[in-house]
């Protein structure tokens, strides 16, 4: 012990490469099993269910109805019905969102007022799905007379995803550097003329990058359709937009109450399709913007 | 050259020297500029000559791209800054309730520091600000004789419909005033139109600016003295918001009446 303290207070610097050096690779590998964990849970989880779910899959179970047999049931009721409520989730949020931004970015006066707003639309985009569920209950179920139909569903889930398509607008349309509205401007070209001809053309490849992520976040949505009653036995794919419905996640955790091995496999495939479907949706988004900035 | 008939300056402000023009096409008085409630400009009274190119020079900060872009309104897109006093344009004022800006910017268009093409073809960025104020007349033939009188069409004439982004910067220039040109403007204002191009290039702007003053009037904001000097026929100086002097551009860095002027001409500040 003396020793060791007589040897380090010989020299001035106590370098210690080594343990210096060491403290940085345990730190680096700390970090790299956090990721690890992540990764690897997922890749668990997804083995999981291709093995389930890999037997049930087939053209079968994506053209079948809803059965209590397990070897008949397939998916064609709610795989409909979620391309059905994803359209018209679509539908009535782009033009309710891209307007708000375009209000909130170009228009409103910057005071207090639309601080406020601001502020509570980032609010809004942290509420919990529930909340928009029972708001479409009372709402377009009840008081709109929509009924359990994939409208009222889709009114409900464009509720809900309103907040991101109004932020992720926003910031499309604030990052058009402002030489280009100024070059509109100093050929006499009107604030509407400039917005529409020049601004929101640039500013289009960024919108639809936020919608179509904010529409994969609407496809995996159980939550508010649960309360807006989507949780029904459908034997049919909607043909008008006041049918019911039922989605996705609604079959797979159906299934998933079920106590038969059988269900469980169908859940599984039911899942399988489902991340198919978000996953091609956020390569699409990925797609659009690329080919959009390109011709720009 | 008449004397302008204002009131007599309050204060201890010295004499300034400050030429006034007959029959000017653009005119300020008192002109106030503040952002927010920082004002950025103290009562500049001054006059654009008809069919000259009138230069604003100064040390950063100094206000020159403010009172530049009050000429056409383009401060109104800031939404904190506003102004006092008057702006005329052969002889209205501009900033009057009834007046539209839209149609001031098309009388008095503008070229920015930086070359800002729209992400458009060629010809579009030309055609944009006929089609805007719908031109009634033939766009492809306005288009070419906008791009000629920017000496810009032999080069481009082949890639009309190739993206405006491919051009290199002094070409972007050229055809920002191109573009500038294309609605017929009577003033063109042009803020540091060449500080960022290579020589060349700003040579070549240089040589346009004069050939273009044979139909247009033009001013210039411009951080190079060297600049004013070879392409302004009246120069003004400016310093801290204020209109130190102004006059002819060879007696401004010549024989300056205002020593804060000759200071900044012989480069001892700004």
């Amino acid at each position: 012990m003396m020793a060791t303290r007589e040897a380090v207070a010989g020299v001035v610097f106590d370098v210690q490469p080594e343990r210096r050096r060491l403290k940085g690779q345990i730190f680096l590998w700390a970090c790299f099993a956090a990721t690890c964990v992540a990764v690897v849970l997922l890749a668990v989880l997804l083995v999981d269910i291709l093995r389930q779910g890999a037997t049930r899959l087939s053209v079968d179970f994506l053209n079948s109805y809803p059965s209590r047999f397990p070897e008949r049931a397939g998916i064609k009721s709610a795989l409909f019905g979620t391309m059905w409520t994803v359209a018209f989730t679509g539908l009535i949020s782009f033009p309710l969102g891209v307007g708000a931004a375009i209000y909130l970015e170009e228009y409103a006066p910057r005071n207090w007022l639309t601080r406020v707003l601001e502020t509570n639309i980032a609010n809004l985009a942290g509420v919990p799905s529930i909340v928009y569920g029972v708001l479409g209950l009372a709402v377009f179920v009840r008081a709109m007379s929509l009924g359990r139909s994939v409208l009222a569903g889709a009114a409900t889930l464009a509720l809900l995803i309103l907040p991101i398509v109004i932020i992720s607008s926003q910031e499309a349309i604030r990052a058009v550097p402002p030489s280009i509205r100024e070059a509109g401007y100093g050929v006499g070209a009107t604030k509407w003329q400039t917005l529409q001809h020049l601004v929101l053309p640039i500013a289009f490849p960024g919108v639809l990058t936020g919608m179509i992520l904010a529409l994969s976040r609407a496809i995996g949505e159980t939550a508010p359709l649960i309360m807006i009653g989507a949780l029904t036995f459908i034997a049919f794919t909607p043909n008008t937009p006041l049918d019911e419905f039922t989605v996705l996640p609604i079959q797979i955790f159906n299934w998933t109450a079920r106590p038969q091995a059988g269900f469980h496999e169908l859940a599984a495939a039911g899942i399988i399709v489902l991340l198919v479907a978000l996953l091609s949706m956020n390569a699409l988004a990925i797609i659009l913007r690329n080919r959009l900035r390109k011709e720009i | 050259m008449g004397k302008l008939d204002l009131p007599a300056f309050e204060g201890t402000e010295e004499p300034r020297h400050i030429m006034v023009h007959d029959d000017p096409v653009l005119e300020t008085r008192d002109l106030d500029i503040y952002y927010g409630s920082t004002r950025a400009i103290h009562s500049i009274s001054i006059t654009v000559p008809r069919k000259r190119i009138t230069a604003l020079i100064g040390p950063s900060g100094s206000g020159k791209s403010t009172v530049l872009r009050a000429f056409n309104r383009m401060n109104d897109v800031i939404p904190i800054a506003w102004c006092k006093g008057a702006v005329l344009f052969n002889g209205e004022d501009i900033y009057a309730p009834e007046v539209d800006a839209v149609e001031v910017r098309r009388r008095i268009g503008m070229v920015f520091q930086k070359p800002n093409p729209f992400p458009k073809s060629n010809f579009d960025n030309v055609a944009f600000g006929l089609r805007v104020n719908r031109y009634a007349g033939d766009i492809a033939e306005r288009v070419e004789e906008a791009l000629r009188r920017a000496a810009l069409w032999d080069e481009i004439k082949d890639r009309l419909k190739d993206s405006a982004l491919g051009l290199s910067g002094g070409q972007q220039q050229r055809l920002c005033i191109a573009r500038a040109l294309a609605v017929e403007p009577d003033v063109i204002l042009m803020d540091e139109p060449a500080s960022a191009l290579d020589p060349i290039a700003t040579g070549r702007i240089e040589e346009l600016m004069q050939e273009l003053k044979e139909n247009y009037t033009i001013v210039i904001v411009t951080h190079n003295m060297q600049q004013a000097a070879r392409v302004a026929d009246f120069t003004a100086f400016m310093n801290l918001g204020q209109l130190i002097e102004y006059g002819e551009t060879q007696k401004i860095f010549t024989g300056p009446d205002d020593q804060r002027t000759e200071a900044y001409i012989t480069g001892r500040f700004g």
